[in-house]
């Protein structure tokens, strides 16, 4: 909302030394957030002057119009200038600017040779001096300037415009009256009123019987209250007045005919949406209804617009004249005709106006205010005020007003000053809150020790204690809260401190990142295309779709964290990395379960269980995720030599040791699944559950990525592990070891880890560790030699050599057993 | 050869002389066998006292026994001095320049953001605080209805909100983290302490100051006697803990539909007012949402953005570098924070 300075003072009484900032200090205190204060004249140096036109010399012979234009600056002499434009005669009085004058842009005027003559300054339009947008012609003053004085105090241009966040809540100051009032309660100044009683009644003296256009509200639910006075006589050629085309430029409108200017300027006073119909276009009666049978309108705006059937408007006996608080008709709108006016002005439903506004995609300086909520007792008066104006400005006459309402609602609240003090944290008095509420315009009753407080027609928002609460607490300043910490209190259900889950996701980012990985937050949007390469399916195909994505390309939620890790790492090394390594820890989306739709639970009261259970029945599960990728070398090349390439198994550690951490127990078996080779990866199993896939990617993805072929990743889903739920910690023996290695020839396609389990299993308790430290095959041979070490120990004695080769025998007799493995002697 | 006194003492400064005289370790093996060992001049001086006079034996085997045991004692000592020396040259000739060894393993880290919800959840936790989390493909009853947004509200609309297909799905990308909270007090009886950090999403384009996907913390507290005044003190001490002791903040008054006061929260910093967030005490509306009796309980709430947050925090002037997983970005923090 812009507020141009002095039209706020027309409603506070201002003390002479206050200063811009000071305003705006106490636009914020009152929670008004201030977007910008700007003075177009701060932007203008050196003489401005007005001056009258003496002689006009068309120049011909030029692409486009020049006068050589002599004006009387009350210098003493005629000053000569060269002008473009045309819309100006003798007699004028014009804005000149005097060489030496910096207008806005630091556009500096000197006497200069043009068109065979000297110019010696410049006639000036709004646009040059930073005042509008209407570059058309030059400023034609009113008659009444002195010829010689500054132009900028005649402009009403040393103005400073203070522009205004307007909270949702706070529709009332979506006006020049009500930001002032909220501005003089902040500042503790005087607030002058208009007052509604003298105004209407000057209305109604004016007033000559004439034709009026009937009203009725068709559908309640629409309007509550409307006012319709009828003018006639208007002469709707007559220019709108400088002072209020200044304003309504000032506060961000266009000017466009004296009828709508007028409307559109005591929307900007008073907060009251008006709407001007030519009296000719209305046939019987206007109303307010609902579409229904109406199908079409074509707006102002030129636009043929479809009706939906509740869609709120203004209609006579026959079609359809407005959408209703949003835009006019354009076949009943005045124009250079227009003779007879119909003003309307009306209370419509806030929610019928938002959805107006919704359905046609369409807002408004009227529906905005609509939407936030307009007092329902301005229409008689703001209508009023309208009709004066085309009274004074357009030389109308005033035939008299057709009105429908409906009751207001009584709303009172009944609050204790200790109510209020014990949700603020301070202490109220009752003086203070009555003070406090008084200036907000709500009339106060004491009851008891308690007030019955009525809140201001023009305050919808105020309907229960924490609404007052606030306004007292904004009127005496938030900065009168302490500062205190709350005692806080173990949750009900006992719990502190980290979850388990959150401790987990924290130690193994941490890990990761000792290990040389860098976390990366990836977007967790995917295309399809990606998906494709990916080659993910089953569940991994599963995806949510987003109705309107950021791109079109990306619509999908990621199943999987590996398409963003290894999008990034191929960005890291576009960007001049060597080798990469990342990790992401986050959700993933699936849409494999059959899910609930939430249906309407009910607002301002607990659901029912079933109702809650539904709801989060609606929402799919989204499992942690872990995941990490390393391209290129795993440790770095330098002096020393090459860096050692990194490898799948490099990546099955990670997870072997990331899950070994996590003291869940697991099984590793090969699988194939995308997006890895189809050779090498591992998946690791907790309870037979996959938890785990690590490997290398496979060839395809990263060749279309241009990856390096050494790519390899892992992806855990941390949700799937256990939390062992009491652990002991094994005693630490000092006895000797007795190591025992052993060699086996087993077929390629029984893996080490499980010849590992079967030795673990034959050997039993007294083996402490067992690591695999040779692996050959040989070119062409389908067996493969797998090389064990063993070491065993016991906690009460050293074992016997003959123990230890017992154990061997029987760890290789359980492997042959179970995998036909051959120990070589 | 003649035993006597001038004649050991001869011996002795011999054999001491040759001793000192050593330069290495070989030097001294050969001054070993001809001034030490069995046939010495020393060795053979103490042969030869069998053949002296009775009465004079021991004063000379006395004056041999000194002498002799002098230069042991120097030759140990010669020993030991020399191989000092030999160990230290050797370990000399084995010098590197320590300032080669550089990086050869690759340097990991955490995400900022990463350490900064870490640093929060920290802080909270310790003052008895939870830290809840939720799901971020969330019902729009969670993330709007229960928090008293109503159909019609502009955040509703799909410039604001991602929504999930099909539209009667009720699926929507959570546009903060206040869906956690509802989940917290439908799942939870008061007292409530707690803080939701997580991903958040909204309809923006990717620029300098904004992402489509960015991070919240957001606090909620329920007890009896909650006042205005306890969330300020919580926003003063959460400000001090994050930019650093003395940052003061500043509420002042504004509009949300889930509280009642509303406030936006400022906090002064390097000379100025810099605005972080939404805050106030929590609308009745959304307590009975949750089934909270508001004759017994009140509450406060507040919400920030970490990206804001790091990036006044650590001068970032550019939120690609926040979202686009740079290495060269997130390893300016190191896996501890800075």
């Amino acid at each position: 909302m812009k507020l141009p300075l002095t039209w706020l003072s027309e409603f506070v009484e201002f003390p002479k030394k206050i200063s811009v900032a000071d305003i705006a200090a106490g636009f914020v205190k009152v929670g008004f957030e201030v977007e910008s204060i700007d003075n177009p004249a701060e932007k203008i140096k050196g003489p401005l002057l007005v001056g009258k036109v003496l002689t006009i010399e068309e120049l011909v012979g030029h692409k486009k119009p020049i006068r050589y234009v002599g004006l009387d600056c009350g210098e003493g002499k005629s000053r000569y200038v060269i002008c473009g434009a045309t819309n100006f005669v003798v007699g004028d009085l014009v804005v000149v600017a005097l060489p030496g004058a910096i207008l806005p842009g630091n556009f500096v005027i000197s006497a200069r040779e043009t068109y065979g003559k000297t110019s010696n300054g410049m006639i000036c339009s709004s646009k040059e001096l930073g005042l509008g947008d209407d570059h058309s012609g030059i400023i034609v003053l009113d008659g009444k300037a002195k010829i010689g004085s500054a132009a900028l105090k005649v402009l009403g241009a040393d103005d400073p415009i203070i522009d205004i966040a307007v909270n949702p809540d706070r529709g009332y100051a979506m006006s020049v009256r009500g930001a002032a009032r909220e501005l003089a309660m902040a500042l503790g100044l005087n607030f002058k009123d208009i007052s509604s009683k003298a105004l209407i009644s000057s209305l109604e003296k004016k007033k000559r019987r004439g034709k009026i256009t009937p009203v009725l509200i068709s559908d309640k639910t629409g309007a509550d209250q409307i006012y319709l006075r009828s003018l006639s006589n208007v002469d709707p050629l007559k220019p709108t007045p400088q002072w209020m085309a200044r304003r309504l430029t000032q506060a961000g409108m266009r000017p466009i005919s004296i009828a709508v200017d007028i409307t559109n300027y005591v929307m900007l006073e008073l907060g009251q949406p008006l709407h001007a119909f030519d009296s000719a276009k209305i046939s019987g009666t206007l109303r307010v209804a609902r579409a229904g049978k109406f199908t079409e309108l074509v707006t102002l705006d030129k636009v043929k617009r479809k009706l939906a059937k509740d869609n709120l408007l203004i209609t006579d006996d026959k079609k359809v004249l407005a959408l209703a608080g949003t835009m006019g008709g354009l076949d009943s709108e005045v124009s250079e005709f227009t003779v007879a006016i119909t003003l309307e002005a009306a209370h419509f439903d806030p929610m019928s106006i938002a959805r107006n506004s919704r359905s046609h995609i369409l807002g408004s300086e009227a529906s905005r205010r609509f939407e936030r909520g307009v007092d329902p007792l301005l229409a008689e008066l703001a209508s009023a005020r309208a009709a004066l104006l085309l009274i004074e400005c357009a030389g109308a006459i005033y035939n008299g007003c057709s009105t429908k309402k409906t009751p207001l609602k009584k709303r009172s609240i009944t609050i204790a000053a200790s109510e209020i003090s014990s949700l603020i944290g301070t202490t109220y008095s009752d003086k203070e809150i009555e003070k406090s509420l008084k200036a907000i315009g709500a009339s106060l009753r004491k009851s008891g020790k308690r007030w019955v407080v009525t809140p201001p027609s023009w305050r919808p928002d105020l309907n229960d204690l924490p609404d007052l609460a606030e306004e007292v607490a904004r009127f005496f300043g938030y900065d009168r809260i302490p500062s205190q910490l709350p005692p806080v209190k173990l949750a009900s259900n006992g719990s502190s401190g980290l979850t388990p889950m959150q401790k987990r996701r924290r130690s193994m980012s941490l890990k990761l990142a000792n290990r040389g990985l860098v976390e990366v937050h990836n977007y967790p949007f995917v295309s399809q295309s990606q998906m494709d390469l990916f080659g993910f399916t089953g569940d991994r195909a599963k995806t949510f779709k987003i109705a309107n994505p950021m791109s079109d390309e990306f619509p999908f939620l990621r199943t999987h964290l590996t398409p963003g890790l290894l999008a990034t790492a191929a960005r890291n090394l576009a960007r001049g990395e060597k080798s990469v390594a990342l990790f992401e820890s986050g959700s993933i989306f699936r849409n494999t379960e059959t899910l609930k739709v939430a249906g309407n639970a009910p607002v301002g009261k607990r659901p029912t269980a079933a109702q809650i259970k539904q709801i989060y029945q609606s929402v799919p599960k989204q499992p942690l995720h872990i995941a990490g990728v390393i391209a290129g070398e795993m440790t770095n090349s330098g002096w020393w030599g090459k860096g050692r390439v990194v490898e799948w198994s490099d990546a099955v550690d990670l997870v072997r040791e990331l899950i070994e951490d996590s003291g869940n127990e697991f099984s590793i078996e090969a699988v194939d699944l995308a997006p890895w080779h189809p050779g090498r990866c591992a998946e690791f199993r907790v309870d037979g559950k996959a938890v785990a896939h690590a490997g290398q990617i496979h060839p395809r993805v990263t060749s279309a990525l241009a990856l390096p072929e050494a790519t390899v990743a892992f992806a855990l889903i941390v949700d799937g592990l256990k939390y062992p739920e009491s652990f002991k910690a094994s005693p630490i023996s000092v006895m000797p070891a007795a190591i025992q290695d052993i060699s086996l020839f087993v077929d390629q396609k029984v893996s080490a880890e499980k010849v590992e389990a079967a030795l673990r299993e034959g050997a039993g308790d007294l083996l402490e560790s067992i690591q695999l430290f040779d692996r050959y095959q040989k070119e062409g041979e389908t067996q493969v030699s797998l090389a064990f070490s063993l070491v065993f120990r016991a906690g009460d004695r050293t074992l016997t050599s003959e123990e230890v080769s017992e154990l061997r025998l029987k760890a290789g007799a359980v492997a042959n057993k179970k995998y036909g493995a051959q120990i070589r002697s | 050869m003649s035993l006597d006194n001038a004649g050991i003492e001869q011996i002795k400064a011999d054999a001491l002389s040759a001793i000192n005289a050593s330069q290495s370790l070989d030097e001294l093996r050969e001054v070993k066998i001809a001034h030490v060992g069995d046939r010495s001049p020393i060795a053979r001086a103490n042969q030869g006292l069998a053949e002296i006079e009775i009465e004079k034996r021991a004063a000379m085997g006395k004056l041999i026994g000194t002498a002799r045991a002098n230069i042991n004692q120097a030759y140990d000592d010669k020993e030991k001095e020399l191989t000092a020396l030999r160990d230290s040259r050797a370990l000399s000739n084995e010098r590197v320049d320590v300032t080669l060894a550089s990086n050869r393993n690759p340097r990991g880290a955490l995400h900022p953001l990463t350490l900064l919800t870490n640093e929060i959840s920290d802080l909270f936790v310790g003052m008895g605080y939870t830290v809840q989390e939720g799901p971020e493909l969330e019902a729009s009853w969670l993330n709007f209805d229960a928090l008293n947004i109503a159909e019609d509200h502009p955040a509703r609309t799909m410039q604001d909100t991602f929504f999930i297909e099909p539209l009667s799905s009720g699926l929507v990308m959570r546009t903060h983290t206040s869906p956690v909270q509802i989940r917290t007090m439908l799942e939870n009886e008061p007292p409530i302490y707690v803080i939701c950090p997580g991903r958040t999403y909204r309809a923006d384009e990717l620029d300098a100051t904004h992402t489509p996907v960015f991070n919240q913390v957001e606090g909620l507290v329920v007890d009896k006697g909650i006042t205005m005044a306890h969330l300020k003190g919580t926003l003063d001490h959460f400000a001090a803990k994050i930019f650093g002791p003395g940052v003061t903040t500043r509420i002042r008054p504004s509009f949300f539909p889930f509280t009642e006061p509303s406030a936006e929260v400022d906090f002064f910093y390097n000379g100025r007012w810099v605005e972080w967030g939404g805050c106030g005490m929590v609308n009745r509306k959304v307590l009975q949402a949750a089934g909270i009796d508001t004759e017994i309980y009140t509450g406060f709430a507040f919400g920030m953005g970490l990206e804001r947050t790091l990036m006044v925090k650590y001068g970032i002037t550019d939120m690609h570098d926040i979202v686009e997983g740079d290495v060269r970005f997130s390893r300016q923090f190191g896996s501890g924070g800075r």
